[in-house]
C-alpha cells in the first residue's frame, strides 16, 4: 500500500503538484490521468523520489521513503519510462540483471530470474538473452523495459507513459500483458499517461490530476457516472459515457442465468472476458437480441440480452 | 607520408570507381603527375658533403642498365594497372609493387653513386622521388579506400608498413642514402629525442585527460558554466605555439627562482615544463569539449532509467555515461595526442627535447638530411597514432549502440 500525503512539489515561479493526497491500495493499478503539465510525472517520480517533494510524504507499506538514502530506496521500486531508457551497450540480460546485480544477488539467481521474466514476457530466453536492445522490435524493448523493472520483485512498480512510444495494435497487446502480469506477481502498480482510453482499459482506480491538483480519484466507473467537474467529465467523454461505462463490465460478471436464446440458429457467442460494450456492438451488427456467453472451455454458462445490456449503461 | 593516408578513418563510403570510356580518372592523373616526376625532375641528388647543394640525377643515370630497365617496368606495368584496371585488390598490388621498386631504386642509385667506405658524400632523394613516392602512396590510399577495409585490417596494414620498413632499415638497405647516414652519426641523440618525444606527448596527454576529463562531466552538468568554460580554452587554443611557449617562460622562470622545490623537481623557465604545460593547455579543449558532446548524445531516458532502478549518480556516470560517450572522447584525444606529436617538434625550441632538435637543427645548418631525420619519425609516429585510435573508435562504435 502507497500512503501519499499533502505531496506538493513547487518551483521557482510554479507549483507543479499541489498538496495531493491518496492511497494506492496492495495488489491493483492505479492509473494517474492528466494533461501534459497537469503534475502527473511529477508526482510519479516524488514516489520513487527521483524529484524531492518540498513538502509532505510518501509511505510504502507504512515506511516512510524518506528514512533511507534514494537510490536504495529505489532498487525497491520498479520503473518503466516512455522509449523503455534500455542500456545500448549491455545485452538484454545484462539490461535486466541490473537492479539484482546492484543488490548483490548471486549471478545463478540473477540467470534464472532472467529466463522466468522472459518466459513470462513471451521472449524466448535462449533466442534473446545476448541480444541487444537495437536488435530488438519497439515491443520487444518494451517488454525487456518492464522485465527488468521487475527483475528485483519489487513490491511497487512506478510506470511513466510506458506504451506511449508504441503504435495502437501494439499498445492494447501490451497492455494486455500488464494485467497479466500483474495478476501473476502481484505487483502493486502505479501508472501515468495522458490517455484515458488506457485509463479505463488498465486502472482499478483512476487519478485524474490537472494544474498539479489532484481532481477525482476513484473507480472508473464513478469517474463516468460521478464527475467531479466539468473537466473529468470532458475527459471521460460525455458523448460516449455510457459505451465506457460498458466497456468496464465483462459479459462474464453481466450474464443472466443460461437458458438458450430464442431463434438462436446462428446465434451470437461471446466469451465471458468481452466487455458489454463489444457484445452490444456485435449484436448491433449481426442484428441479434441474444448473445450466448462461453466460458473458457467453450461450454455456455450465461446469456446477454440488449436489454439487460442496456439496463448496464445507465447510472445506477 | 600520404602513402599512410588511407590507414585514416575511411569514408562514410567508397567512392565508385570512376572511369571513363575505360580510362581511370585518377589514375591517369597520377601517371601523369609520377611520370613527370619521373623524367622532368632529379630523382636524387649528388653531394659532396652534407651541406653543398648537390648537382641532380635522373633515374636512368644513376642506375645499372638492368636496373633501370627493370625500374621503369614496373612502374609502366603500374601505370597500366592504374590507368585500365577497376579490380582494387589488384590496383593496391601494383602501387605496393611500384613503391617497393622506388625505395629500391633510391637505395641502389644511393650504393651506385657512393664510392667504397666514402662517409662524406650524400645522396639524398630528389623532387622526382618524392613525386612518384606521392604518386604511388595516392594510388594506394585509393585503392584501400574502395576496399573499405575494418579497423583490424587498418591496424594489420599498418604493422606490416611499419615492419617492413623496419626490417629494410635493420639490415641496412638504405645505409647510404643521405637521411640514414645523417642517423649513423646521429644514434644515440635519436634515440634520446625518440624517447622525449613520446614521452612529452603522452604525460601530457595524460595530465590534460586527468584534468579534462572531469572538467568536461562538469560542464555537461552545470551548462551555465560550459559556454564561459569552454571560450576560455578556445582562447588558449588560438595562441600561437611559439607565443605560448614564450608565455610560459617568464612564470616558470620565477617559479624555479623563487621556489627551491619547483625547482628541484625540474620546473624551469625553458626545457620540458613550459613544452608540458602549454602541451596540456592546448590539450584540454579537444578532450572538454568532446566530452561533452559525448555526454550530450547519451539518450536521457537511458540516465533516468539508470537513476530510476537505484544506480547512484557515480555509479550512472562510470558504467552508463562515460562507457556511452566514450567513441566520442577517444576521438577527442586522438585530435590531441596527434596534435601534440607535431606540437612537440616545436618545443626543440625551448629545449624540450624531442624530433624537433633534428629539424631546428638542420634548419640552422642548413642540413637538409637532419631536418629530414626529425620530420620523418615525427610524421610516422603521428601517423600511427592516428591510425591505431580510429580503429579504436571505430571498433568501440561498431559494438553497440
Amino acid at each position: 500500500m502507497i500512503v501519499i500525503e499533502s505531496l506538493t512539489k513547487r518551483y521557482e515561479s510554479m507549483t507543479a503538484v499541489d498538496d495531493v493526497s491518496m492511497v494506492v491500495e496492495r495488489n491493483s493499478i492505479t492509473v494517474v490521468v492528466g494533461t501534459s503539465g497537469s503534475g502527473k510525472s511529477t508526482l510519479l517520480r516524488m514516489i520513487n523520489r527521483l524529484i524531492e517533494p518540498t513538502s509532505g510524504r510518501v509511505l510504502i507499506d507504512g515506511r516512510d521513503t524518506e528514512s533511507e538514502a534514494g537510490h536504495v530506496l529505489r532498487r525497491r521500486i520498479g520503473y518503466v519510462i516512455q522509449g523503455h531508457g534500455l542500456f545500448p551497450h549491455r545485452t538484454v540480460a545484462e539490461n535486466i540483471g541490473t537492479v539484482p546485480r546492484l543488490l548483490g544477488w548471486e549471478e545463478s539467481r540473477i540467470r534464472t530470474r532472467t529466463a522466468q521474466l522472459l518466459g513470462a514476457l513471451q521472449l524466448d530466453p535462449g533466442q534473446y538473452s545476448e541480444k541487444y536492445p537495437h536488435q530488438l522490435s519497439g515491443g520487444q524493448q518494451q517488454r525487456v523495459g518492464v522485465a527488468r523493472a521487475l527483475a528485483a520483485e519489487p513490491a511497487v512498480l512506478l510506470m511513466d507513459e510506458p506504451f506511449g512510444a508504441l503504435d495502437p495494435i501494439i499498445r492494447e497487446k501490451a497492455q494486455d500483458d500488464l494485467l497479466d502480469i500483474q495478476r501473476k506477481f502481484g505487483t502493486t502498480i502505479v501508472l501515468v499517461t495522458h490517455d484515458i482510453d488506457e485509463a479505463f482499459r488498465l486502472g482499478d482506480r483512476v487519478a485524474v490530476m490537472s494544474a498539479g491538483r489532484l481532481i477525482q480519484y476513484d473507480r472508473p466507473e464513478v469517474l463516468v457516472t460521478r464527475p467531479a467537474d466539468a473537466l473529468v467529465a470532458r475527459m471521460t467523454g460525455s458523448a460516449e459515457r455510457a459505451m465506457r461505462l460498458l466497456s468496464l463490465t465483462t459479459a462474464g460478471e453481466a450474464a443472466l442465468p443460461f437458458s438458450a436464446c430464442e431463434a438462436a440458429a446462428d446465434g451470437v457467442v461471446v466469451p465471458t472476458s468481452a466487455s458489454l460494450r463489444e457484445v452490444l456492438s456485435e449484436l448491433l451488427w449481426r442484428g441479434s437480441e441474444c448473445a450466448t456467453v462461453l466460458d473458457a472451455d467453450g461450454t455456455p454458462c450465461g446469456r446477454l440480452t440488449v436489454a439487460s445490456i442496456m439496463a448496464r449503461g445507465r447510472p445506477s | 607520408m600520404s602513402t599512410l593516408g588511407f590507414l585514416l578513418r575511411r569514408p562514410a563510403s567508397a567512392r565508385d570507381t570512376e572511369a571513363v570510356a575505360g580510362i581511370d580518372r585518377l589514375g591517369a592523373l597520377l601517371t601523369l603527375v609520377g611520370a613527370a616526376g619521373l623524367l622532368l625532375l632529379p630523382f636524387v641528388a649528388f653531394k659532396a658533403n652534407r651541406i653543398v647543394p648537390g648537382d641532380t640525377r635522373g633515374l636512368v643515370e644513376v642506375l645499372p642498365t638492368w636496373g633501370a630497365l627493370g625500374c621503369w617496368a614496373t612502374l609502366a606495368t603500374v601505370a597500366a594497372v592504374a590507368l585500365l584496371v577497376a579490380n582494387a585488390p589488384l590496383r593496391l598490388g601494383a602501387a605496393l609493387a611500384g613503391l617497393v621498386v622506388t625505395a629500391m631504386a633510391l637505395a641502389g642509385a644511393a650504393n651506385a653513386l657512393t664510392p667504397p667506405h666514402d662517409l662524406i658524400v650524400r645522396v639524398a632523394p630528389g623532387a622526382g622521388f618524392w613525386l612518384l613516392l606521392a604518386s604511388l602512396g595516392l594510388l594506394a590510399t585509393d585503392a584501400i579506400t574502395r576496399m573499405r577495409p575494418g579497423p583490424g585490417v587498418r591496424v594489420l596494414l599498418l604493422a606490416l608498413f611499419l615492419g617492413l620498413a623496419g626490417l629494410a632499415l635493420a639490415r641496412g638497405i638504405f645505409d647510404n642514402v643521405s637521411v640514414m647516414r645523417e642517423y649513423a652519426v646521429n644514434a644515440a641523440a635519436f634515440a634520446l629525442a625518440a624517447r622525449q618525444h613520446i614521452l612529452l606527448s603522452l604525460g601530457s596527454l595524460g595530465a590534460a585527460v586527468i584534468v579534462a576529463l572531469p572538467l568536461g562531466v562538469f560542464c555537461h552538468r552545470a551548462p551555465r558554466l560550459q559556454p564561459g568554460v569552454l571560450s576560455a580554452l578556445n582562447i588558449i587554443q588560438t595562441i600561437p605555439s611559439i607565443a605560448l611557449f614564450g608565455i610560459l617562460m617568464a612564470p616558470l622562470g620565477a617559479l624555479a627562482a623563487h621556489v627551491p622545490l619547483a625547482a628541484a623537481v625540474g620546473i624551469r623557465g625553458i626545457g620540458a615544463a613550459p613544452a608540458v604545460v602549454a602541451l596540456f593547455l592546448y590539450s584540454l579543449l579537444p578532450i572538454v569539449a568532446n566530452t561533452v558532446a559525448g555526454l550530450k548524445r547519451v539518450s536521457p531516458a537511458t540516465v533516468e532509467a539508470a537513476l530510476g532502478m537505484g544506480m547512484t549518480r557515480w555509479q550512472t556516470l562510470m558504467s552508463v555515461e562515460l562507457v556511452l560517450a566514450l567513441p566520442v572522447i577517444l576521438t577527442g584525444i586522438r585530435i590531441v595526442l596527434v596534435q601534440n606529436i607535431g606540437l612537440v617538434t616545436v618545443a626543440a625550441l625551448i629545449g624540450g627535447g624531442g624530433f624537433g632538435t633534428f629539424v631546428f637543427g638542420g634548419i640552422g645548418q642548413a642540413a637538409t638530411d637532419l631536418v629530414l631525420l626529425g620530420a620523418i619519425p615525427t610524421v610516422v609516429l603521428a601517423f600511427s597514432a592516428a591510425v591505431l585510435l580510429d580503429a579504436l573508435v571505430e571498433r568501440l562504435e561498431r559494438v553497440p549502440p
